[in-house]
């Protein structure tokens, strides 16, 4: 990349040592942004088909296997068709902000990617306050949903925008606070240092450290969910009440925006859940230097893929929340029980400091709980199995 | 009560309102005067030896020379059934309406007044339930003639 | 502080939606989320089906009959049928009687299927439809076999039945019912218990016992009210008399009793009490009697006039019929259970979110047809 920088400096003659500069800097971010774009698009649209093939599994039905082997290319045969549809605009619709909306939704979305890291040196830009970036540059959304909801001039629309604002901004608060819990334990608010403060074994990442911390864990991938408009918090966008909210005067293009912004949302639940709670991308230290970028990068996305199934697996299976109800578990439950862990973390960390022998055992002890946790549930699934006696089908390339 | 008990009852509690009594129909009615119908349908409600708190049925019907509305009336408590008919001149229809004693006949009603034409006096609520505002017509009336335009638009076929 | 002036927005939600009962129009109007006024306004599936019963004879009607109804057509079916048999005289085979029984308890199963399937859907949870709709498959592909279509069966004549039962069907059903009770609490599991769908349901709508039988409400909708009715065993027809069931009521097991919930679940349990019914139809399947259809010629019944109602799976379907002697009916009227539950919407929807109104028409299973006919 530098070479290239440095000829395009040759060939225009600049010398003036601010704009050289700013010519590296404008050049590495267009570079990384491209990057970056090159694996936000296709892993939406990867996520959108598996999630589809998930769905239809769990619905016993097949889901999309015509395009290309196994339905593998659907996506991009959904994205050329939204690129092929008539972009329509309501007249009486305010055209300035409808056109504005999807870009919004689209940025906030997208420069949350910035601070993930994908290895101990794969990451756009290691900010020192990566995870206060996190939850500012997502907040950007609801600013979108809201101008959607809006511009549409359809009061559907605007009744999902407002549901949209009112449950984005309340979920900033649970989620903000979990993470708040994981600031307070590893000390620093960059993601790589959250990380860096984890080590590979599952005693050593911040889930198990304490139960505050685990609590934790599931209030954030909570709040991401509503934070992110999915069942059971998909109410912005309720299909049997609202058609698609905020989504109903879009088409073509910029409804693929906001699917892409919702599905690349998905992978950032994942991927923010696996970095600062599931020790993100750290190996063991077996692994020889050649390999370890590529395993370092499988790793990561393999933890994440864990947080993105685990949505799509929520999102297929529960009803969805009123608005009240919404509201209700947000403000009288997740928040107090945020604010308590918190607390908790602070009051753990003063009583048992770490490195010392009991915060050890007690992180030995939750993982031991967690695995019990994990044995219960594949016993209840079998028993469930036996039950119901109906033939099951495991291969998912039917 | 058989039928015969509540029609010795009604024709005691309302000599003038009973107008006729069929007891060899396969479901026995009697006929009763339209102005007599809010009392007569009031008692049969609320009297505790009748007790008919279910209008399982209100339908309209073109006989010919009149329109009539046929009540289907069953009780939970006795478990008795009872058919009532009151009868409408066709050329000024109007029957008191039922729907402040059984809530069930607003959307009863509203559909004899669609279909049929008959004028529920006092219903609260009395416009049309399963054609357009807009329309012309009773529909089920035996005279009904087939519109030829609606709203300006030919809906006649011309065949070749 | 000045109260601050707000104006209540009107909102509508037109015949075109994705909520999966039929053509039906709400014009609400809400305060935010809250409704003030829930109107309904039907009439768009009205196809004058009582004016073509003046116009077709009676056997002719027959078919006509399936699409009061289209989900359970062949409840609709038999209330015709027995509505003029009764009128006419006409006599049914015992061996027509049992196939027409278990036809329609076959087909209330599937119905049910459908109306659990679409309210969870409505609520939010999209996959006990799928669920629900495989079972539905396995039902239509027997009653395909015996007459050959999947949605509209035309299949109950005035008489009897059109077909016998092909060899090795009572098998199948045998099959069919014995897996689908493991269905039933999967099911259950799946979605009755889950706690998002319970907190949406109870308490939502309640109908009590006085409101449902003032509104004319009937079958499960009423039962679940509380109300002990069921016209199969309290009034029955056909061979309910000798076939055993319970009748399932509203307990207000998660709630009050006449919430969504509780219509919700009476329809399951309604579902593993068809299966013991058609256990015992079976069971005593008249397989020596081979006549399924009585001869009849020309259906003209003696002037009269009837009023047959049947346990229909949406509520009470009752045919009032009037006959002058000739050959086509003088008045058809046809009495829905689904008619008296969208009357009853415009006053249990007030005070609801815009959400719940959805949960509520759901709930009390209207079809459009049916409303509308």
């Amino acid at each position: 990349m530098k070479p290239l920088l440095d000829s395009l400096i040759a060939r225009f003659g600049i010398t003036d040592p601010g704009l050289t500069l700013g010519v590296y800097a404008t050049g590495m971010v267009v570079f990384c942004a491209i990057v970056l774009m090159g694996f936000v698009a296709p892993a939406a649209g990867i996520i959108s088909f598996i999630e589809r093939r998930i769905a239809a599994r769990m619905q016993s039905r097949v889901g999309p296997n015509r395009v290309g082997p196994q339905g593998v290319i659907q996506w991009v045969a959904d994205g050329l068709k939204c690129l092929l549809k008539e972009d329509l605009i309501p007249t009486e619709a305010d055209h300035l902000l409808f056109r504005i909306a999807p870009y919004l939704v689209f940025i906030g979305m997208f420069g949350a990617f910035v601070v993930i890291p994908f290895g101990s040196s794969l990451v756009i830009a290691d900010l020192d306050v990566g995870l206060f970036y996190l939850l500012g540059i997502t907040s950007l959304v609801s600013v979108g949903l809201i101008m959607a909801g809006w511009a549409s001039n359809n009061k559907w629309s605007l009744l999902g925008g407002m549901r949209a604002a009112a449950q984005i901004v309340s979920y900033e608060i649970p989620a903000g606070l979990s993470l708040l819990t994981v600031i307070l334990f590893a000390g620093t608010m960059s993601v790589q240092g959250v990380i860096r403060s984890q080590g590979w074994a599952p005693h050593t990442w911040l889930m198990f450290q304490n139960p505050f911390l685990f609590a934790s864990y599931f209030i954030f991938f909570t709040a991401a969910l509503a934070e992110g408009n999915r069942t059971p918090f998909d109410i912005p966008e309720a299909e049997s009440e609202l058609v698609a909210g905020y989504n109903t005067e879009y088409s073509g293009m910029r409804f693929a925006l906001f699917f892409l912004a919702e599905w690349a949302n998905l992978y950032i639940i994942g991927a923010v859940s696996a970095a600062v709670f599931m020790g993100g991308w750290q190996l063991p230290p077996g692994v020889p230097d050649a390999v370890r970028p590529v395993a370092e990068l499988l790793l990561f996305l393999g933890k994440s893929s864990i947080g993105v199934f685990l949505a799509i697996w929520v999102r297929w299976t529960f009803p969805r929340l009123r608005v009240d109800q919404m509201m209700e578990v947000c403000w009288k439950y997740l928040i107090p029980i945020s604010f308590a862990n918190v607390v908790g973390t602070a009051v753990w960390m003063v009583f048992l400091p770490k490195g010392q022998l009991p915060a050890s055992a007690a992180s030995f002890v939750m993982v031991a709980l967690a695995a019990f946790l994990v044995v219960l549930f594949v016993r209840r699934v079998r028993m469930n199995l036996r039950e119901s006696d109906m033939p099951i089908h495991l291969n998912p390339f039917v | 009560m058989t039928p015969e008990e509540i029609h010795s009852l009604l024709a005691e509690t309302f000599p003038d309102d009973v107008l006729a009594w069929d007891p060899s129909a396969k479901d026995p009615f009697v006929v009763i005067r339209p102005d007599g119908t809010p009392g007569v349908m009031r008692f049969l409600k609320e009297d505790p030896r009748t007790a008919f708190d279910f209008l399982d049925n209100l339908s309209g019907v073109d006989l010919g020379e009149r329109l009539c509305v046929v009540y289907h009336l069953f009780s939970f408590a006795h478990r008795h059934r009872f058919v009532v008919k009151v009868e409408a001149r066709r050329d000024d229809p109007r029957v008191p309406t039922a729907a402040l004693i059984w809530r069930g006949a607003r959307w009863f009603e509203r559909e004899a007044y669609d279909l049929i034409g008959i004028q529920f006096v006092g219903h609260p609520d009395l416009r049309r339930i399963m054609l357009p505002d807009d329309w012309e017509g009773h529909p089920l009336r035996k005279d009904y003639v087939y519109p030829t335009h609606y709203a300006g638009i030919d809906n006649r076929r011309e065949y070749d | 502080m000045a109260e601050i002036k707000t104006e209540e927005m009107v909102l509508n939600m037109g015949p075109h939606h994705p909520s999966t009962h039929g053509v039906l129009r709400f014009i609400l109007k809400t305060d935010g989320e809250i409704v003030h006024e829930c109107l309904p306004d039907v009439g768009y599936l009205h196809r004058s089906i009582e004016k073509i019963g003046e116009l077709m004879t009676f056997q002719g009607f027959v078919p006509y009959t399936d699409r009061v109804d289209y989900v359970a057509s062949m409840n609709s079916n038999l209330a015709y049928c027995t509505a003029v048999e009764k009128l006419a005289g006409i006599e049914v085979p015992r061996r027509a009687e049992f196939l027409r029984i278990l036809v329609c308890e076959l087909n209330r199963i599937s119905s049910h299927l459908i109306a659990v399937g679409a309210l969870a859907m409505d609520v939010g949870a999209v996959t006990p439809f799928p669920y629900a709709l495989r079972e539905r498959e396995r039902i239509n592909d027997l009653l395909e076999e015996v007459c050959g279509a999947r949605l509209t069966y035309n299949y109950i004549w005035i008489g009897g039945v059109s077909f016998d039962a092909t060899p090795g069907w009572l098998d199948k059903i045998l099959h069919f019912v014995e897996t689908f009770e493991n269905i039933i609490p999967e099911f259950n599991r799946l979605i009755s218990g889950n706690k998002i769908f319970v907190e949406r349901l109870r308490d939502v709508a309640i109908v009590p016992r006085e409101m449902a039988i003032d509104y004319s409400l009937s079958g499960p909708n009423l039962r679940a009210s509380g109300v002990d009715w069921d016209l199969r065993r309290d009034e029955p027809y056909s061979i309910y008399p000798e076939l055993e069931f319970d009748v399932p009521l509203g307990h207000g097991e998660c709630g009050t009793v006449g919430d969504s919930y509780d219509r919700f679940i009476v329809r399951v349990r309604e579902m593993e009490q068809s299966c013991r019914i058609l256990r015992q139809c079976i069971a005593k399947f008249p397989h020596d009697q081979p006549d399924f259809r009585a001869k009849v010629k020309t259906v003209k019944p003696p002037p009269g006039e009837v009023f047959v109602r049947t346990e229909a799976p949406r509520g009470e379907q009752g045919y009032y019929l009037i006959s002058d002697g000739t050959a086509k009916a003088s008045r058809v009227r046809i009495r829905t259970g689904s008619f008296t539950a969208m009357a009853i919407i415009e006053e249990i929807a007030v005070g609801c979110m815009i959400a719940d109104v959805i949960a509520i028409i759901a709930s009390l299973d209207v079809v459009a047809p049916e409303i509308d006919r």
